[in-house]
């Protein structure tokens, strides 16, 4: 097997411009990322629609599904988590968002206790990997089945877990997705240093 | 006659033979409940409404009130035992609410709600349970099988008496099991009940998906707690269903 | 219909209350429970078959799969842990063939695991059909499996002498008694049972529970409610029949003294049943026998059927007509939630074993709806002792607060197992001594369900209601022996025998076993252990009944007796990943899972 190539976090990144730096100065520096999810969540915090705007002057975001930057550069505020741990990447991506988030929440049912990605737990890794490579009926004919195993593919875990499960999480917004409106009771919250309180009527497990 | 009592310190007069849990709801004391329904015998299975009485943990539906006694209902240790028993039923089974056709309209959905569950502490165990598909109306879909007793318990044959459901098992291994020539027996409207009674997804029609919008289901309409302060019923009649 | 059921039907009178029993016959005859006999028991009990095999599948000694000709059930107990547990049964799969939970490939013998069958001081054991063998070695496993196999039944192997089964000689010829003192109650010459039941009928009903409420009796199961009051309040209680229940299921592992008391005094425990009957007015009474006890059977059997021969049992008892009462014998069949009273009535009317909610209590509402009293077996034989001496010289024994004295079942480490009898107020320090315990280190003093202790920080603790309560069992552990293995084997105890009908003790007492499962792995930090005893609360006092009520105290007590056993498991905390997180376990199998399947799908 061929050694392990530097992962894209691992290669020289392009410093921000001085502006961008200055504009940040003094606010919140809140960070999302989705591990096994389906993005859902994310497009719940577009959700806040116009009410972004405003936080704006108090936060910023320094990664993001936009941005699409593999590590947080500098220590954060808040991170928001999507989807749930599937696979070492998510371990890795979920320890350093730990390590360097001061409060981590986790959004939505994936992140909350794995969603639809831990369907696979009830039925076990080997079966839904033979589902998928061996026995699918896409495979190209003729050809070896095989079942992905490289280097720079991440292995995926014996079962899927809730973030909660694999580093501590301070918050959790419930729901699949959560509304824009829960995520931004919390992020609001957050901004104006209250206790995050997420109100009963904002509760959704579906 | 009338019982006088306590609920977190306040005085209360209530009638004999009612249980804390309805004593407490007619005061505006709201505690939730999940097996409990107030037209039934109580099971006392679920324990979700368990409260302090004379400084022991009693399930709330299951105790008459008495003279004297003295109920604890608020108190912040009882918020989290009530939290954590939902969370014990949400880990110990597969409660998949965002593909679940009884969501918006579950009772245990609800009860999570209630007393504020967001992410179980408990590990999640995702147990494989085998569904049955046999009967002719209905299905049993026992990843969300909470054993609560009710379809064991008010669901009869309306001839014999005998038992539709029943369990079999014990501890973990426990499970619903369904008589299926005495289900088929059952006439439309027993099936209906049946489904109605389930509190979870677990007893489900057939050919029956997501037949009520996201926004109008029972729970989307009108809250447990305010079902239960409000003395609107607690829980979906057949009638109510749109099919 | 199967002529087989068809005989039950008819020799129970087809009554659903005698399930369990017909359930018994049908093993005894098939070897299991197919569903065909069962099928025709529920057509003719007017149930159905899943009705049924509600009360069937319940109970762990009856199989609902074909089991094997010879069925064996060793008892996995820390006791037997202690004294080659794993020799014994590492020899049994390897003669008989089959693997533990399993039949040998020939359908001769059947290995089964079962918990404490009442014989911690002479384990390893094993049930074997309706006898017991005990102190085993590989060697004599190999010697048991020879005869068996070459056609001996299970009852010529345990007693090849022939004795007859209802004698004491056949019972002390299976188990040993092990009675190592004649305590001022029990286990000394005493007056004819017969004599004393003429003499408390010459008394009024009434006068009978006064003396009893004068002794300060209070109830010898574990819970220590006063028998006085008990007797009283079934007295007092409406009902056309009222019903006598002695609780001999003694589940409790490490317990055995009640299954001495049955062997050695059973006149003492069933005149104690003959005058609560005559108490109360019961004119039904039913000794509830774990079904680990199986050869205690005919030897009660034959005592019952003594004491009906000389007027003592049956109609006119003494000649007082009127009083009318007579006893069964209802055999359990493996569930430890059963010793819960009313679970135990559940089960003494054919059902599962599933405790009713209270109120009402069984003083009221108990065996067929009607006024119960249910005691344990030593405290009917120390109601027989105090009417004999009187109420006076019972309560002078002991404490104000526990009257009397205290049978303890001894085993573990120490020079001289067996029974005990204590006054109560007796302290761990002195039966330590007394028994001969050398290097005591923790003493599970009530079983699991009731505290482990530091022998020495404790030492000076009374056994007593108001200290130090014992339902009887007293397992002795030296510095030498794992103790969060001893805690993880009673946490597993409790998963399996919980009946399942609450959350709590259902869902709880399975993530407390996971909890300590991750803790012996290594992968449990301070705050999961810190959140182990918040489940542990939970549990303990959200539960249904006693069982989930208790189950946790293997944990919270050795938590808070033995924290330096816990300090030395716990991780350490300097990783952003959770400690009970296994990241390594998560991925590393994932290459090897792969590479199979492909394998195996080239094949």
């Amino acid at each position: 097997m061929s050694k392990r190539r530097r992962a894209s976090h691992q290669l020289p990144a392009t410093p921000p411009a001085p502006a961008t730096v200055a504009a940040r100065e003094g606010k919140i520096r809140i960070s999302t990322i989705s591990l096994c999810g389906c993005w859902g969540c994310t497009l719940s915090i577009l959700d806040m629609d116009e009410r972004i705007v405003p936080l704006l002057d108090r936060v910023t975001i320094v990664r993001s599904s936009l941005t699409d930057l593999k590590r947080i550069t500098g220590r954060c505020a808040v991170g928001f988590v999507e989807g749930g741990v599937a696979n070492e990447e998510n371990i890795e991506t979920l320890e350093h968002f730990r390590t360097h988030c001061d409060v981590l929440i986790s959004v939505g049912a994936c992140a909350l206790w794995g969603g639809i990605p831990s369907l696979r737990n009830s039925v076990g890794l080997g079966a839904c990997l033979a589902e998928a490579y061996l026995e699918s009926p896409t495979a190209v004919a003729g050809a070896r089945p095989t079942i992905p195993l490289h280097p720079e593919i991440p292995r995926l875990t014996a079962k899927v877990h809730p973030c909660h499960e694999v580093v501590h999480m301070d918050y959790f917004i419930p729901g699949c997705p959560p509304d824009g409106d829960a995520v931004f009771a919390v992020l609001d919250d957050l901004a104006h240093g209250r206790p995050v309180d997420l109100p009963r009527s904002l509760t959704r497990f579906d | 006659m009338s019982v006088e009592f306590t609920i977190d310190g306040v005085s209360i007069t209530a009638r004999e033979g009612q249980s804390v849990v309805e004593a407490a709801a007619e005061h505006g004391v709201f505690v939730p409940t999940l097996c409990f329904n107030p037209e039934r015998d109580p099971l006392g299975t679920c324990r979700v409404c368990s409260v302090r009485l004379n400084g022991h943990v009693v399930a709330g539906c299951t105790v008459p009130v008495r003279d004297g006694i003295e109920v604890e209902v608020e108190a912040p240790d009882l918020a989290v035992m009530r939290r954590q028993v939902v969370e014990l039923l949400f880990v110990e089974g597969v409660h998949n609410c965002p593909s679940c056709e009884k969501s918006g309209r579950c009772r245990l959905q609800s009860a999570g709600y209630e007393v504020g569950m967001q992410a179980a502490e408990f590990p999640y165990r995702y147990p494989t349970r085998e569904a049955e598909h046999r009967p002719r109306d209905l299905w049993l879909e026992r990843d969300r099988c909470i054993l609560c007793h009710r379809c064991v318990e008010y669901v009869r044959d309306r001839r014999t008496g005998q038992k539709i459901f029943s369990m079999s098992g014990r501890g973990e291994g426990a499970r619903i099991e369904v008589d299926v020539e005495l289900a088929d027996a059952m006439p439309p409207d027993q099936v209906d009940e049946a489904v109605g009674i389930c509190p979870v997804g677990a007893i489900l029609h057939k050919a029956v998906g997501y037949d009520e919008p996201i926004g109008a289901r029972h729970y989307d309409r009108i809250p447990l707690r305010e079902r239960v302060l409000g003395d609107v019923p607690l829980e979906r009649t057949p009638g109510e269903a749109t099919s | 219909m199967s002529t087989l059921a068809g005989e039950l039907l008819e020799r129970y009178a087809a009554d659903r209350t005698r399930l369990l029993d017909m359930l018994w016959d049908v093993q005894h005859a098939r070897g299991w429970l197919p569903e065909e006999d069962l099928r025709a028991l529920a057509a003719g009990l007017g149930t159905t078959y899943l009705d049924v095999r509600e009360t069937a599948s319940f109970y762990h000694l009856f199989h609902e799969r074909p089991a094997g000709r010879i069925r064996l059930h060793l008892a996995d107990t820390v006791l037997a842990r202690m004294h080659g547990y794993a020799e014994v049964l590492a020899a049994l799969e390897s003669e008989t063939g089959a693997r533990l939970g399993e039949v040998d490939p020939s359908g001769t013998f059947g290995l089964f695991s079962t918990p404490c069958i009442g014989l911690s001081d002479q384990e390893p054991a094993m049930l074997v059909e309706d006898v017991v063998l005990t102190e085993l070695t590989p060697q004599r496993v190999t010697e048991i499996v020879a005869a068996l196999r070459a056609g001996r039944t299970p009852q010529e192997v345990a007693n090849p002498r022939g004795l007859p089964t209802d004698t004491l000689e056949y019972v002390d010829a299976l188990v040993a008694s092990h009675v190592q003192t004649e305590g001022p109650v029990f286990f000394r010459p005493h007056t004819d049972v017969g004599d004393l039941i003429r003499s408390c009928l010459r008394m009024t009903p009434t006068e009978i529970v006064e003396l009893v409420t004068a002794s300060d009796l209070r109830g010898r199961g574990g819970a220590g409610f006063a028998t006085g009051l008990k007797w009283r309040l079934c007295a007092a209680a409406e009902g056309r029949h009222k019903h006598v229940i002695c609780n001999a299921d003694e589940g409790e592992p490490g317990t055995f003294k009640d299954r001495v008391l049955l062997t050695r005094s059973p006149d003492l425990v069933l005149a104690g049943m003959v005058l609560a009957a005559y108490a109360i007015g019961a004119d039904d009474g039913i000794i509830y026998l774990r079904g680990e006890y199986p050869y205690l059977v005919d030897y009660l059997d034959r005592q019952l059927r003594d004491l009906r021969e000389a007027g003592l049992l049956g109609t006119a008892i003494a000649g007082r007509e009127g009083f009318d009462f007579d006893i069964r014998i209802q055999r359990g069949a493996g569930a430890y939630v059963c010793g819960e009273e009313s679970a135990l009535i559940e089960s003494c009317e054919g059902k599962r074993g599933t405790p009713r909610l209270k109120p009402p209590f069984p003083a009221q509402v108990g065996y067929l709806g009607e006024p119960t009293c249910i005691d344990n077996v030593e405290s009917f034989a120390a109601v027989t002792r105090l009417l004999e001496k009187g109420p006076v010289w019972f309560n002078g024994l002991g404490t104000i607060d526990s009257a009397g004295t205290r049978l303890l079942s001894v085993a573990g480490d120490c020079d001289h197992p067996g029974i005990y009898e204590v006054e109560w107020g007796t302290t761990l320090g002195q039966v330590l001594e007394q028994v001969g315990a050398r290097d005591p280190w923790a003493v599970q003093v009530g079983g699991p369900s009731g505290e482990c202790v530091s022998a020495l920080r404790d030492a000076t603790r009374r056994i007593a209601f108001e200290d130090l309560p014992c339902n009887g069992a007293f397992t002795i552990f030296d510095s030498s022996r794992d103790l969060l293995g001893i805690v993880r084997h009673h946490l597993q105890f409790f998963v399996d025998e919980s009946c399942g009908i609450c959350v709590p003790c259902r869902a709880g007492n399975t993530a407390l076993l996971q909890g300590v499962d991750r803790l012996l792995a290594g992968r449990a930090d301070a705050t999961d252990l810190e959140r182990l005893r918040g489940w542990s609360e939970l549990v303990r006092r959200a539960s249904r009944c006693g069982l989930g009520g208790t189950s946790p105290k293997p944990l919270l007590t050795t938590i808070d007796r033995f924290p330096e056993v816990y300090r030395a498991r716990l991780a350490a905390t300097d990783s952003a990943l959770r400690a009970s997180f296994d990241a390594g376990a998560e991925v590393e199998g994932y290459a090897a899972l792969a590479a199979g399947l492909e394998e195996e799908r080239a094949r």
